[in-house]
């Protein structure tokens, strides 16, 4: 399998606080990616930063070879690219179907057949399609954050912490659900920091420290990783 | 699904109803305060639709509008006076600009470069500006207004705007129904953006640019597109305006203009449109006829004198926006449904609160 995603040497800074530093790493084709690490790693700047929401310093985002980095985020998306950014960021005021709509903006094609796609992975959605998103719980307004992206038609799908304040049953449903869209062909970069879940699910795995990338291996691998289990999964040596 | 058709059936008839007041002023009572109200209110409607577009659903706090009216009043004025009328309204008859002697365009051409003018400035204004966000945005655009009325009355532009004197002379609606076509055309195209696709993607940028963004929703662009729009609009009330007040002159777009639209907006409702239009001529109704009486000295001796109203008025509105916060329309549009949906919902809840009462009382 090749790689959907290459980044090297990326570097992002706010003001004079580095918060990546020079990083590199892979993501392949068709596979559930996940970074790992504390808060303050600098996880969300690299989703970001590939998103093109955030300018980075210096490096390369390559996306099926061609260099994405300085894009502007529309072009990003059109390309195939789309986040699901932390904390959901539903458009309250605005209902689910129109939600939905908007993660087809840029889409000129039929969107019936996605719809359908995302009601059937989220059969919630459906019933509530005229309600107002901002009326929605928790989980529901993950599904739709969720839903909204796949709307888009990805090849690579990036999750910012979608587990985030959700009562454990949901996070079980949500990660099924990455499970599914990843089996639909979807390449999924997942940022956790619930490290347990997600080493569980992903293909490989990278731990971030301080904007550095200090681990990686595959999921398995890393679940038993003695550094990780002490510092992400809360068992003692 | 029956009674759905019949309710958008009573909503056409209604506005439809609207043009027949019009129409039947026109021909009653031509001159009078019911027309005047008329006139004024349906150049307000215009100015506080195009407001509510920037403001109400693409979340950008502007308040430069009365600029933008300016630009267009004096975009109308100047190129819509007679030819042989010129001589007479400029103050330095021999140094009129050189194009004006040539140039005279008609009405309708002149209301649409007045708006074409207001947009292009809004273009220029919008590339810096359109970077701030909420209270910045409304500073800055708010200075904005202030320097197009001190450029429209300096003494160095006077060959094209007159400096501080009024333009006028030029030709005008009379009839209130020509007013009501001239701005349900404006309120028809700003409410068919709306509902377009462009009118979804403003409406996420108002409710979350990073996700906005992140859907790729280009929010430069898109913020511009609605702050152009809402500007051309804001010129063609002005020009309006203008027509209404028989002239136009730098000292009547001032600020005060734009708080009374941005009372309009929030008294109609943000992000209604229908809300807007309403408030303006429940605005203008009060500010200019309803409360007159107040102003004669006799209706409370020794507390009434001309200017009370406005003190009322004042009272009338810190009411409104203590009780009704949201507006009288919310962020929904009117319809004949909802009010009567509304109503019945209004009356239930009044009967269960007696039932409950009486159930209390036994």
């Amino acid at each position: 399998m090749s790689n959907i995603l290459e980044i090297r040497n990326l570097s992002v800074s706010y003001g004079g606080i580095e918060a990546i530093k020079n990083i590199s790493f892979d993501v392949e084709e068709g596979k559930i990616v996940t970074l790992i690490g504390s808060n303050g790693a600098g996880k969300s700047s690299t989703l970001r930063s590939i998103a093109g929401i955030v300018k980075a310093k210096h490096g390369e985002v390559l996306f099926e070879g061609e260099n994405i980095l300085g894009m502007s985020p529309d072009h990003i998306v059109k390309r195939g690219v789309t986040l699901v950014p932390e904390g959901r960021h539903v458009f309250p005021n605005l209902t689910v179907l129109e939600n939905l709509k908007i993660g087809a903006y840029l889409r000129k094609d039929n969107i019936t057949a996605d719809l359908e796609n995302v009601y059937t992975l989220f059969p919630r959605l459906k019933e509530r399609s005229w309600q107002l998103a901002g009326t929605l719980s928790g989980g529901e307004q993950q599904m739709l954050a969720v839903g909204r992206a796949l709307m888009a038609r990805p090849k690579l799908i990036m999750m910012d912490e979608p587990s985030l304040g959700l009562a454990p049953i949901v996070v079980q449903g949500i990660f099924d659900i990455i499970r599914q869209i990843n089996e639909q062909g979807i390449t999924v970069l997942l940022i956790e920091q619930n490290a347990n879940m997600a080493l569980k699910v992903a293909d490989s795995a990278f731990v971030m420290q301080t904007g550095e990338i200090t681990l990686s291996g595959t999921g398995a691998e890393l679940l038993e990783n003695e550094e990780v289990k002490e510092a992400y999964l809360g068992k003692k040596k | 699904m029956k009674s759905k058709t019949i309710f958008k059936a009573i909503d056409i008839v209604l506005l439809l109803a609207a043009f027949g007041v019009a129409i039947a002023v026109d021909l009653v009572m031509p001159v009078g305060l019911p027309a005047t109200v008329l006139k004024k209110g349906a150049v307000f409607a215009v100015v506080a639709v195009s407001m509510n577009l920037l403001n109400g659903f693409t979340g950008l706090f502007s308040l430069g509008q009365a600029g933008f009216m300016l630009l267009g009043a004096y975009t109308y004025a100047i190129f819509s006076i007679p030819l042989e009328a010129r001589a007479s309204v400029y103050y330095m008859q021999d140094h009129v600009a050189g194009f004006l002697n040539v140039v005279e365009l008609p009405v309708v051409v002149a209301m649409i470069a007045a708006g074409a003018v207001a947009a292009i400035f809004a273009f220029l204004i919008g590339l810096p500006v359109l970077r701030l966000k909420s209270d910045y945005l409304a500073i800055a655009t708010l200075g904005f207004a202030e320097i197009v009325g001190a450029f429209a009355k300096w003494e160095m532009l006077g060959p094209i705007t007159n400096a501080p004197n009024p333009l006028v002379n030029y030709p005008k609606f009379s009839k209130v129904t020509t007013y009501f076509v001239a701005a349900g055309i404006c309120i028809a195209i700003i409410a068919l953006l709306v509902r377009s696709t462009y009118g979804r993607a403003f409406k996420a940028i108002r409710d979350d640019e990073i996700a906005a963004e992140a859907m790729g929703i280009n929010l430069a662009k898109h913020k511009m597109i609605s702050f152009v729009t809402s500007s051309f609009f804001a010129g063609v009330g002005g020009a309006m305006l203008a027509m209404f007040q028989s002239k136009a002159q730098a000292n009547s777009f001032n600020t005060a203009l734009t708080y009374e639209i941005l009372l309009i907006v929030v008294i109609g409702g943000i992000g209604s449109l229908s809300g807007s239009v309403i408030a303006s001529f429940l605005y203008i109704a009060c500010s200019e006829w309803w409360l007159r009486f107040l102003d004669t000295p006799d209706v409370i001796p020794g507390l009434t004198r001309n200017g009370f109203r406005l003190v009322v008025f004042s009272a009338v509105i810190m009411v409104i926006v203590l009780f009704f916060r949201r507006g009288l329309m919310g962020d929904k549009e009117f319809s004949t449904e909802r009010l009567v949906k509304g109503s019945k919902q209004f009356v239930k809840d009044i009967q269960d609160r007696k039932a409950r009462k009486a159930k209390e009382v036994n």
